[in-house]
């Protein structure tokens, strides 16, 4: 090491102990300034989480210890390994969630009665713990791992990285608690309060920065497509972030803060974020993953190479007009409506473009659907993505939207795409990367992947098949008028006719709870390094790269 | 200059923009030059062999 990398460290370690003991200051002043106690205990964690972080710098990075974030092969996977974890761990809590409110609607008494878990606070507990916590530790993960491996250079940072990775399980952590004790801004996917937010704000830019300054030192001229993919959901969560929760605090130290804009505004800029983190989050960063883990597991170039900066480039442009579909036949101006819906349904192209190029990239391996299940997770996931991509703009048409809108259907179309497509590519592309982070030669058990497949499928079509039938029952019911111009219908008759939908979306959900355990099971015995019991059937591409034997050519 | 001017000339340069970045966007794409950029580009990247083809280039 020449001087000045050590000096260069020696800076970056005492930045990174100043960072965490500024942020131990503020949570500890929070802590003791605030009179509401969900925002003191808030305060602590925040302590707790800089001061840990401060001293792990400091035991070991000072006096010699000589810190390393770099593994064996030349790559900086530490904290790939922990997001890869971290989305496994959450993506079980956000699904179990999931599971209870299902079993909640089907029989409310199991609320419980108590303030904590009523459905309304474990509603946003669920859908930020799958989208957030899951999801975004998966594109965590997948994201500094394609960028490093097609850039073929280290990630950048020293403790930047680091810092990404778990002050993204701090904000969880303060974001999901709040919701539980009753803090919300009660805005749809945008529900943390504003201190949350602003520390999501600080690690969303360094990300960015690490992101960024690992393309920068790239060995390879052209930027792989899926980095393009990422680094759009980057910088637009990053934009809808900070428009969406323009909010004013009533104080420093209280939790409850007031949106800049009201009415009709605040609902067009909530939905243009909503769909955006769709489009975006959901969206784009999950096909980042396609475009590496899917060539990368078969072996094979994706198919058109061009079609995929096509897919790109007009995805982009599109999604971010489509946001007004959720708001049909309100207050806001019809044209903004009908934009939405043209737009969405324009979107049709880029999406079974992008479904196409995914799909084809499996000519002439075709076979590998069957003997490899981690393949058929990640196939099957871009069929479902083309499945839900073709329901959304029918959805966003005003007139099956006047069906639709405010049913079960929405809910449906919504983990089709959420459990069909993103969890089941998120699925695949973890069981590549668990071998791949932790040196071994395969998986624990392909069986058991084949088992989560088939179970987690199931789960997905009770799911998917129950909401349809439930919410156009439901709309039908709504809108059913007797001679005289009466409604059929009472409301609470609506609800009645869903029961038998919910218990089978309920048991829908169970099944795919299982899967992830199974998935979790699988992944911790391959992680502690057990030998695998089905190594034979797995291909060539299941070991890590350096453990892989050469293709004979 | 009153609203319509102003939203008419944002709405029609927008379109005119627009229209050019995608026409720039395809004719990157699909120039016959950059076909084979992309394929050994996508191929580093990956690390894949060059003769393992699936006819990519598409």
């Amino acid at each position: 090491m020449t001087d000045t990398t050590v000096e260069r460290h020696a800076f970056s370690d005492a930045l990174a102990v100043a960072g965490g003991g500024l942020v131990a200051i503020i949570g500890a002043v929070v802590a003791f300034k605030t009179t509401t106690p969900a925002m003191a205990f808030h305060g602590v964690v925040l302590a707790l989480g800089g001061a840990l972080a401060a001293i792990y710098v400091m035991t070991h990075a000072f006096g010699g210890k000589g810190y390393s974030p770099i593994d064996a092969n030349g790559y900086f996977d530490g904290p790939i390994r922990v997001a890869t974890v971290a989305a496994v761990f959450w993506g079980i809590a956000g699904f179990l969630v999931g599971d209870i409110i299902a079993w909640q609607l089907a029989f409310p008494a199991l609320n419980l009665d108590m303030p904590w878990t009523s459905f309304g606070r474990l509603r946003p507990l669920h859908t930020s713990a799958v989208i957030f916590a899951f999801g975004g530790n998966v594109l965590l993960a997948t994201s500094f791992y394609v960028v490093q491996r097609t850039s073929q250079a280290r990630l950048a940072g020293r403790w930047a990285p680091w810092f990404v990775i778990w002050g993204f399980q701090l904000f969880i952590a303060i974001a999901g608690t709040g919701y539980l004790l009753g803090i919300t801004e009660g805005k749809e996917y945008a529900e943390p309060e504003w201190y949350a937010d602003l520390w999501l704000t600080i690690v969303w830019v360094i990300y960015l920065l690490v992101f960024l300054g690992t393309l920068a030192k790239r060995k390879e001229p052209h930027i792989y497509v899926a980095n393009w993919f990422y680094l759009a959901f980057i910088v637009t969560i990053a934009m809808l972030h900070l428009v969406n929760n323009f909010t004013i605090p009533t104080s420093p130290f209280e939790p409850k803060s007031y949106i800049f804009f009201s009415g009709v505004q605040d609902a067009m800029t909530q939905w243009w974020y909503g769909h955006n983190a769709v489009g975006f989050f959901l969206t784009a960063g999950f096909l980042g993953i396609m475009y590496y883990f899917i060539p990368k597991r078969v072996e094979r170039p994706v198919y058109s190479y061009r079609l995929s900066i096509v897919h790109f480039w007009t995805l982009i442009f599109l999604y971010i007009w489509a946001g007004p579909h959720h708001l049909h036949y309100t207050a806001l101006p019809d044209w903004a409506q009908t934009l939405g819906m043209t737009f969405s349904i324009m979107l049709w192209m880029p999406s079974w473009g992008g479904m196409i190029n995914g799909l084809m990239t499996l000519s002439g391996a075709w076979d590998k659907l069957r003997t490899d299940p981690v393949v058929r997770l990640l196939v099957v996931s871009v069929a479902f993505y083309g499945m839900s991509t073709f329901e959304g703009p029918l959805m966003s048409i005003k007139a099956v939207n006047s069906l639709s809108h405010y049913t079960d259907w929405t809910i449906g179309h919504v983990h089709s795409g959420a459990l069909g497509w993103v969890a089941m590519v998120s699925f695949g592309a973890i069981y590549c990367l668990v071998p791949w982070l932790w040196q071994r030669k395969a998986l624990y058990s392909l069986r058991l992947v084949e088992w989560h497949f088939w179970i987690s499928t199931l789960g997905i079509l009770l799911y998917i098949t129950a909401m349809w039938v439930s919410g156009i029952l439901q709309g039908l019911m709504w809108r059913a008028y007797d001679k005289q111009g009466f409604l059929t219908y009472s409301f609470v008759e609506t609800v009645e006719a869903m029961h038998p939908f919910y218990v089978i979306r309920a048991i829908g959900g169970m099944l795919f709870v299982l899967g992830a355990l199974i998935m979790a099971y699988n992944m911790w015995r391959t992680i502690r390094g057990d030998e695998p019991v089905d190594a034979k059937d797995q291909p060539r591409v299941a070991a890590a790269p350096e453990l892989r034997p050469q293709a004979a050519e | 200059m009153s609203y319509d001017t102003v939203a008419t000339f944002s709405q029609v340069t927008s379109l005119l923009f627009f229209f050019a970045l995608f026409i720039g966007v395809v004719a990157y794409a699909f120039w016959p030059g950059n076909n084979r950029k992309f394929d050994e580009a996508q191929r580093r990247a990956l690390g894949l062999e060059a003769e393992k083809s699936n006819g990519g280039g598409r």
